[in-house]
């Protein structure tokens, strides 16, 4: 049956990368390094998703929760990082990632109790300024370096780690959102006034999302911390959402599938097109002006479904 | 027993007000109609019942409870469902999902029940399934459960949104003019579909309408609001030569 095999997709994808993180040394640091941000930004577009594209709230503060995730993890890891060789060491990094997703998760409740009254742009605005408040007050705490940055962080995050975590938050989510109790999350986005009238707790899912897409964001912070061992506030300025919110709107909203093609895409282009160096940014801009033209739904947008795309190919269009 | 029972209910906002101290009684197998020139406010009574709006004094009593300041979904949950004046159906959602949600509120395991998906959630998610597909075939709709809700023609969405509120097994039906915009043919289906739904449910309906042929048709008992007051109560007979009614709709008799 298809809904047990979940699971096994779930044991085999975590199995997959323990199996390529043996031979992580073998491939060319670049691209590399490059793998590792393409799974990091697929944890933090599909969580987003969950609240932009499942949920239908509209945040621009997912650079918030990533550095709160970030930052927290960094001083749990650093605080605990004894000299090598200590067999409990293989535990800091999962400590370290859940306490930074826990922060950044209630960090999603504190402001989404508040902000979740409001609709569509006022809460897009309100999102923002959360995110550019967290960037701020971290740069002016000195125990995090300020805006020096946090150095020495340990270099703990590796290829098994992070695509673990990818396959985890692929799996929730599309768990979540398969079952009766996430397609509550569709009635919001799609209609608030009759998903009441269906029973649904509106706030409740709108802040359950939050703090879900928050944990995860929280999560892939700190996996990014532990890969390149140093952070500053800058990183996780609101161009870091933005750019987040352009995968999960290029993959098209609501759609997994859709938003880890974006992602993975809109990680490689600006790498692939450094051959071209100051032209770059303008042909990738431009790529997103082209899709967002000629598929404004995003590549595999909510209204795709293969069913019916399978169905337009078997008969001629329907005259109305 | 009366299911429900509207006690001097009145809403204003600012200086209008849109109900005044309304009395209504509705017995658990009732049909009842609520009609009433436009802008009487009867889509005002129904948003105080299903919780969208809280009477500014009066009492709202189901099910021997007092509903007032109860939340729209806990009302859902005490057991009135709603349809809408225009059509809200979930419009990226398919005609299955849609009633999915319905069945949202009953559910036994929560958000970490449906990640982990251990053995009760997948039992859970059969007997939803099972439910669901029961419900659509009683309403003929199992042939397009995969179809978009949006997709199909108007007197199927229409129905798809009474099958919607139907699961989530209510004592009380508010059907909030559910033959606007039908054509003929769509409107004798629907009276039928309304008395079938009320019979084999056992459960009470009141609804809002325009169209005489169907309040007529179908109510045993109607009640008329005209600027938030009810100015006539009775058999689909005694409104129809009811003075007030008549006033109310057709102007004063000029003599």
């Amino acid at each position: 049956m298809k809904t047990y095999s979940s699971k096994l997709y779930l044991f085999v994808a975590i199995l997959t990368s323990l199996l390529v993180s043996f031979f992580q040394d073998e491939i060319n640091p670049y691209y590399f390094q490059i793998i590792i941000y393409i799974g990091i930004n697929i944890i933090l577009a599909t969580s987003l998703n969950l609240i932009n594209g499942f949920a239908g709230q509209f945040s621009l503060g997912h650079a918030g929760f990533m550095s709160l995730g970030a930052y927290t993890a960094s001083l749990v890891s650093s605080t605990l990082h004894a000299s090598s060789g200590n067999p409990v060491d293989i535990l800091i990094l999962p400590l370290a990632l859940l306490l930074g997703g826990a922060v950044a998760a209630l960090a999603g409740l504190l402001v989404g109790i508040p902000t979740l009254r409001l609709k569509g742009d006022y809460l897009a605005i309100t999102t923002l300024g959360f995110g550019e408040i967290i960037r701020v007050v971290i740069q002016n705490l000195n125990f995090l370096g300020g805006a020096r940055g946090f150095t020495g962080i340990p270099k703990l995050a590796n290829f098994f780690w992070v695509f673990s975590v990818v396959s985890i938050v692929v799996f929730a989510i599309s768990n979540l959102i398969n079952s009766t109790y996430g397609k509550g999350f569709l009635a919001v986005r799609d209609d608030e006034i009759a998903a009441q009238a269906m029973g649904i707790n509106t706030t409740k899912y709108k802040v359950i999302a939050f703090i879900t897409g928050a944990f995860f964001a929280g999560i892939a912070g700190g996996l990014y911390a532990h890969f390149i061992s140093y952070i500053n506030p800058q990183q996780f300025s609101f161009i870091k959402s933005i750019e987040i919110v352009v995968m999960v709107i290029i993959g098209g909203m609501g759609s997994t599938v859709g938003v880890i093609i974006a992602a993975i895409v809109l990680t490689i282009l600006p790498e692939a097109l450094r051959g071209i160096a100051e032209y770059r940014m303008v042909i990738y801009s431009l790529m997103l002006v082209v899709i967002m033209i000629s598929r404004p739904q995003g590549l595999f947008g909510k209204s795709f479904r293969l069913k019916e795309l399978v169905a337009k190919f078997r008969r001629p269009p329907m005259s109305a | 027993m009366n299911i429900l029972e509207l006690k001097e209910c009145c809403m204003k906002f600012g200086g209008l007000t849109a109900v005044s101290e309304l009395n209504v009684e509705i017995g658990s197998t009732d049909l009842v109609g609520m009609i009433g020139p436009n802008g009487a406010g009867k889509t005002t009574v129904f948003n105080m019942i299903t919780g969208i709006y809280q009477p500014t004094s009066g009492s709202v009593v189901f099910d021997r409870q007092e509903i007032n300041d109860f939340r729209p979904y806990e009302i859902v949950a005490a057991g009135i469902a709603r349809t809408f004046q225009n059509i809200r159906l979930f419009p990226n959602l398919t005609v299955f999902e849609n009633v999915q949600v319905s069945l949202n509120k009953s559910l036994k395991h929560g958000f970490s029940h449906s990640i982990l998906q251990l053995k009760n959630f997948h039992k859970e998610e059969h007997s939803v399934r099972e439910t669901i597909m029961e419900i659509l075939t009683i309403f003929k709709l199992e042939g397009v459960k995969d179809e978009l809700a949006t997709s199909l023609p108007y007197g199927d969405q229409r129905r798809v949104e009474i099958v919607r509120a139907i699961a989530t097994k209510p004592k009380l039906l508010l059907l909030d003019e559910p033959a606007a915009g039908m054509n003929p043919t769509e409107k004798v289906d629907l009276m039928r579909l309304i008395k079938s739904v009320k019979e084999q449910f056992n459960i009470a309906i009141l609804l809002i309408e325009h169209d005489m042929k169907v309040v007529m048709g179908i109510c045993e008992r109607i009640f008329v609001l005209d600027y938030g007051v009810k100015i006539a109560e009775g058999t689909p007979g005694q409104i129809k030569n009811n003075p007030k009614v008549i006033e109310a709709y057709l102007g004063e008799v000029v003599s």
